[in-house]
């Protein structure tokens, strides 16, 4: 462009402005002081940090403002070793900018791509390289070398198999039989049906001989929630409402959703929230899902009392409980 | 010549004469950095990284990665006697008996959300200003890689110590697993080694988290950065800056010496950051068990979107010939989620086919220049916060008392009208700032002094704008859009007319913009 009003682009960079320290020897040393006192600074982070480390006691806690009562030693050492590094940063920063010399220089760039010659060569060196190979030529070795390669992909794969055991029918199961009696969790208690008045949520879990050895994946799909309405609240097909016993009815605690426990129950609604994405239930409605990314509603499970008036299980899980999977068989 | 001096120099011969480092050295320390505060976003990323590598070897000295059932005996009252994994008490004990164990924790988590949110503000710096373009796509793919890397070094991370809240996360991964079609269920029991929660997750994931991914994350870092070094510095547009130089501070001793004192202030940062503010105080969470659940729980924020994209999922299954896909899992967590990832790797080669651009640029954008692509990114930035929104909606819902269904129904209709709304408005935002940059051009700057004509009319006096910045708005260049006919030039039908009638529209949209001022216009200008 010939115009004046912009300047025309391998113009030069316009020239560096001085700076009040490369002119003035006042503002140098000022400068020069400065960055002393950062550094100062920065050492008294680091006594700081020794000091809290070595004299201050665990268990000492200090009020401050807005924070609240903060752990004496943690702070100290956070404090200390936030300043020790922060001022060095600082100096260091401070230094360059007043200090050392600021001109801006100018690289010059090259395009990346190659001289047509050696692209040529290139080529030229690869096809010679692959032509003696002779792959085309040789077809017993291309098949081999072909079968060869696609076993010997298997083998990494195969490894890791003893990783884990195979899922057999663990995803399907519980440890719900019929006449597994109901026990409350925590506290391991058997439960009278008289003992739950209207409005009562307790949790149980299947009783066992040794609940105190109970594994993780057992309570990671065994728990049940234990709900009691008026027997005229609920909402139920007859198939679904013979499973109740006396308005107590009993879901998975299990979200069909992606298994987080459905810990949440609201009296007035008598909803069940699970506070993971908020699939909201309707325990009226045999937990139908009326809110929220779960598509099934959760698993019901059968219950009646036994002899001695305690709530046991009469028939297993009609379904897998907890989030579905590939080879799930129901709707 | 100073001792220090003498010595160095002694150090340099002894290395140069065996490995004849000099020449090489010289020329690496000859680069220059261009200045910007934006391109210390990267900076930023590599340091906290450093952070973490040093945090977390710390914490490794103390932690116990293993789901080996204890009676905890520490000195934190309110949890004496209960039974949790090894990892969970050796966390407690970091916390509480290691001098200085909790400020590490704290400085290790805070650094990986620091270290996430810097590489997310660099990926965006990258993308607005165009610096993906020819020739660094490959840092654009290695960046997207480390992105990727991070997700999942964090979510593992995070699962570590074995609490309540992190144990409520694996439940979910192990969910989402088992939720892929045929090979899910498989997948799920090996990694976790049995049916949910295991008994080999928690050290199978330290081997990983402490190991085999900060190896690929040096690896690829390292890659990334010797990149940039042998490609230089993209730099923003001004004078005497052209796409075949670069203009900036040789590394010695400037550009040294603020780089080595910025990695000490985000360190100083992150630690003043700890000291004072809590983060992920696990031993109010209590050990994990299966069965019960903290109210509100949330992922790390970067998790967060993918959180609120699989609680606004529709409740959708599909049962058939005895089996069940779960689309209202699939969708949110790997389909949509695949899809962003790859879009965004792939973007700097779908971008040089909508404009036919097979140049190298070194030259910087400025937003406002590429109105299509900025929109594009405001869109993408709009999805990923509606999401994060909704990943948060019950923290919103008690804080602003709203509904929870209110929130989740204006996220389901959010999601899909904001973003292309966003696109829209962002464009025309972009057009309105090319239209502001012309006018000043052409018209200097408003000085708000008043100047009586003769005849009595008031008007506003203008000054011009400085050289170096008119040279900065009228620097860009604008190209037409591509000119694709459905026929050769033999009248010959083309193959592929769907793919040619696409490329013409998106280049055509790609080309829109205010006409830069001409050499013309200019001239008239002065001779009033
Ligand atoms: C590079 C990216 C990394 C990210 C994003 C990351 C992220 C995290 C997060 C979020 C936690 C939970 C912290 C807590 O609240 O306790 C964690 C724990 C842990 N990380 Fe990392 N980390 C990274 C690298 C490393 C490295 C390189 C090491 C070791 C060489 C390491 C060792 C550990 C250990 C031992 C724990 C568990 C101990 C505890 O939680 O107290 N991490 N990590
Ligand atoms: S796990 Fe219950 S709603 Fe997602």
């Amino acid at each position: 462009m010939s115009n004046e009003l912009i300047p025309s682009d391998n113009s030069a960079i316009p020239v560096h402005a001085p700076r009040a320290t490369d002119i003035n020897p006042k503002a140098e040393k000022r400068a020069e002081q400065q960055v002393a006192i950062l550094f100062a600074l920065s050492g008294i982070g680091s006594l700081l940090l020794i000091y809290s480390y070595i004299y201050v006691a665990n268990d000492v806690f200090i009020f401050i403002p807005i924070m609240g009562d903060q752990n004496a030693q943690q702070l100290g050492i956070g404090i200390g070793m936030a300043m020790s590094l922060f001022f060095l940063g600082i100096a260091a920063i401070h230094w360059a900018k007043t200090l050392m010399s600021d001109k801006e220089v100018v690289n010059h760039r090259h395009e990346f791509r190659s001289s047509d010659s050696d692209r040529e060569e290139f080529v030229k060196t690869v096809k010679e390289g692959v032509a003696g190979v002779e792959l085309g030529r040789r077809k017993l070795i291309k098949r081999s070398l072909g079968a060869a390669l696609a076993l010997f992909a298997l083998p990494p794969v195969l490894l890791l198999r003893d990783l884990g055991p195979l899922p057999k029918k663990q995803l399907e199961t519980t440890n719900w039989k019929a006449g597994t009696r109901l026990v409350t969790d925590p506290g391991n208690r058997p439960i009278l049906a008289s003992d739950l008045e209207v409005g009562a949520v307790v949790q149980v879990l299947p009783a066992v001989e040794h609940p105190d050895e109970r594994a993780l994946s057992d309570i990671a799909k065994d728990p049940v929630l234990l709900i009691r309405l008026r027997p005229e609240d609920f909402q139920l097909t007859p198939q679904k409402f013979a499973m109740t016993h006396d308005g107590i009815i009993a879901f998975s605690k299990i979200c069909s959703h992606m298994g987080c426990a459905v810990a949440l129950y609201e009296q007035q609604t008598k909803h069940l929230l699970c506070p993971c994405h908020q699939s909201t239930f309707d325990v009226t409605r045999g937990a139908k899902v009326i809110f929220g990314p779960a598509a099934r509603p959760l698993p019901q499970l059968d219950i009646t009392v036994d002899a001695q008036g305690y709530l046991v299980a009469r028939a297993a899980f009609n379904e897998p409980v907890g989030p579905s999977f590939w080879e799930r068989n129901s709707q | 010549m100073t001792s220090v001096e003498n010595k160095l120099g002694n150090a340099a011969n002894f290395v140069d004469e065996r490995i004849g480092a000099a020449g090489w050295v010289k020329k690496s320390l000859n680069k220059v950095f261009p200045d910007h505060w934006s391109f210390m976003l990267g900076e930023v990323c590599m340091y906290s990284f450093i952070i973490l590598l040093l945090s977390g070897t710390f914490l490794t000295f103390w932690f116990d990665p293993s789901q080996r059932d204890v009676i905890y005996q520490g000195v934190y009252e309110p949890l004496k006697g209960l039974k949790m994994s090894a990892a969970y008490a050796s966390t407690l004990d970091i916390s509480f008996e290691v001098r200085g164990g909790l400020l590490m924790r704290q400085i290790h988590h805070w650094a990986a959300n620091i270290f996430m949110a810097a590489i997310v503000a660099h990926l965006l710096r990258v993308f607005f200003t165009g610096a993906f373009r020819k020739p660094r796509e490959f840092n654009w793919i290695l960046g997207i890689l480390l992105l990727t890397l991070g997700f999942v070094e964090g979510l593992f991370g995070y699962s570590l110590p074995d609490d309540l809240l992190s144990g409520t996360g694996l439940r979910i991964t192990s969910a989402i697993i088992q939720a892929i079609p045929v090979v899910g269920t498989y997948i799920s029991f090996f990694l976790f080694g049995g049916a949910f929660p295991g008994v080999g997750f928690i050290p199978r994931i330290f081997t990983l988290h402490v190991l085999l991914i900060p190896g690929a994350f040096l690896a690829v870092i390292t890659i990334h950065v010797m990149l940039v070094w042998y490609q230089k510095h993209t730099q923003f547009p001004g004078v005497g800056r052209t796409e075949k130089n670069v203009v900036g501070h040789p590394i010695l001793p400037v550009y040294m010496a603020k780089a080595g004192g910025f990695f000490f202030v985000v360190f100083g940062v992150i630690a003043f950051l700890s000291a004072v503010a809590s983060i992920n105080p696990i031993w109010l969470y209590g050990p994990y068990t299966p069965g019960q659940i903290s109210a509100g729980s949330q992922p790390d924020w970067y998790m967060g979107w993918l959180d609120g994209l699989v609680r606004m999922a529709p409740p959708l299954e599909t049962h058939a010939f005895g089996h069940t896909i779960s689309w209202n899992i699939l969708i949110p967590a790997l389909i949509v989620p695949g899809i962003v990832f790859t879009g965004m790797a792939l973007y700097p080669f779908i971008e040089s086919w909508i404009t036919g651009d097979k140049r190298e640029h070194h030259l910087l954008d400025r937003p406002r220049n590429v109105p299509n692509r900025t929109a594009l990114g405001v869109m993408s930035v709009t999805f990923v916060m509606v999401a994060l929104i909704n990943g948060g909606n019950d923290i919103l819902a008690t804080n602003f008392a709203l509904s929870i269904n209110q929130i989740m129904w204006f996220s389901r209709i959010g999601i899909f009208v904001l973003p292309p709304l966003a696109f829209v408005i962002t464009k025309r935002l972009c057009l309105s700032l090319q239209r502001a940059d012309r006018d000043l051009l052409l018209h200097g700057t408003e000085t708000g002094r008043l100047l009586r004509l003769p005849h009595g009319e008031f008007v506003e006096v203008h000054a011009p704008i400085s050289a170096e910045k008119a040279f900065i708005l009228q620097s860009h260049e604008q190209s037409a859009a591509l000119e694709i006919d459905d026929v050769d030039s033999r009248g010959v039908r083309r193959p592929g007319s769907i793919k040619n009638k696409l490329q013409r529209r998106l280049s055509k949209a790609h080309a829109v913009a205010v006409p830069k001022v001409t050499e013309q216009e200019l001239k008239e200008i002065e001779h009033h």
